[in-house]
């Protein structure tokens, strides 16, 4: 029998091992996306396991609004990465000063 | 007893795909292990009866946005040495954020009288319940709007990634077509009166 601690323990070790992994590819663009994507999986297990465990289907529909964002986001930020890429020829985040920030 | 081994097997296979992705040398094993680690989360959603949203995930995530990844990470031409350098002068920092994480959510979980514990189990469901009906008649009644607006999100999602990646080269030779259409004979043609010269 899979109870709600379970599911909860396992998104948040998702979570601290994507959040981990955003300190250790700090310099990697394209890493820290992937890590997002993680992120926002592990929040979705959260909402799935108690959509479920409450027996209200309104969790599930707000998963399905996460993944079209996450889907929305990953897709603007990949098209930026590529136009960085082509302008700097870099996608590391210590070079990203051009508007001394 | 069988869905908490597959619970436990699935587990495994997602937090070891995920430590993978973290400290994989090459983005493409990365983006391979967080293939997997989707699947494995799907697993995990049929296993506690979120069918559609399992299917979905597969479907988008690993049909779509991960191949967008792929792509994305092949077509760059990425110094890896220069990225992964200094990869463990902040790794402490990491872990340690990871380890209060779980220690915060573990606190939560186990704790007794006033935790998770009071709140029953999951509501057995009929045979002839469907998760894909259930949830597209909630979708499409008490959710219309918000569904129409991430529809919208999603078109603004596709003209945006589209015109910050539509390149314009120089001295291409391409046709003009409002140019073309707004030509007319008078300007195009001009006729040249000279009298005829005997050949030599």
């Amino acid at each position: 029998m899979i109870t709600l601690g379970h599911m909860l323990t396992l998104s948040a070790v998702l979570f601290a091992i994507s959040v981990a992994g955003i300190f250790l590819n700090r310099k990697n663009v394209l890493l820290l996306l992937m890590c997002i994507e993680l992120l926002l999986l592990a929040a979705n297990f959260n909402f799935v396991a108690f959509s479920r465990y409450l027996g209200q289907l309104d969790g599930q529909i707000f998963v399905f609004f996460v993944l079209t964002v996450a889907a929305a986001e990953s897709a603007i930020g990949l098209a930026i990465l590529v136009v960085l890429f082509r302008e700097r020829r870099s996608i590391n985040v210590e070079e990203l000063n051009r508007l001394q920030g | 007893m069988l869905p908490l081994i597959l619970f436990y097997v699935f587990g495994t296979i997602l937090v070891a795909a995920a430590l993978a992705v973290i400290v994989a040398r090459n983005p493409v094993y990365s983006a391979l292990c967080l293939v997997l680690c989707f699947v494995t989360s799907a697993g995990l959603w049929l296993l506690i009866e979120a069918e559609f949203l399992a299917i979905v995930l597969v479907l988008v995530y690993v049909g779509a946005v991960m191949v967008l990844f792929l792509f994305v990470v092949m077509m760059l031409d990425i110094n890896l040495e220069e990225l992964r350098s200094g990869f463990t002068r902040f790794a402490w920092l990491g872990w340690i954020t990871a380890g209060v994480i779980v220690f915060e959510v573990a606190g939560v979980v186990v704790t007794r009288k006033l935790g998770l514990d009071v709140m029953r189990g999951p509501v057995p469901l009929l045979s002839s319940y469907s998760n894909t009906q259930e949830l597209g008649a909630l979708l499409y009644s008490k959710y219309a709007y918000p569904f129409e607006i991430a529809a919208m999100l999603l078109l603004v999602a596709i003209v945006a990634a589209i015109a910050l990646t539509l390149r314009h080269r120089r001295g291409l030779k391409v046709q003009n077509i409002s140019r073309q259409v707004a030509a007319r004979a008078s300007e195009r043609v001009r006729l040249v009166k000279m009298d005829a010269e005997r050949r030599e």
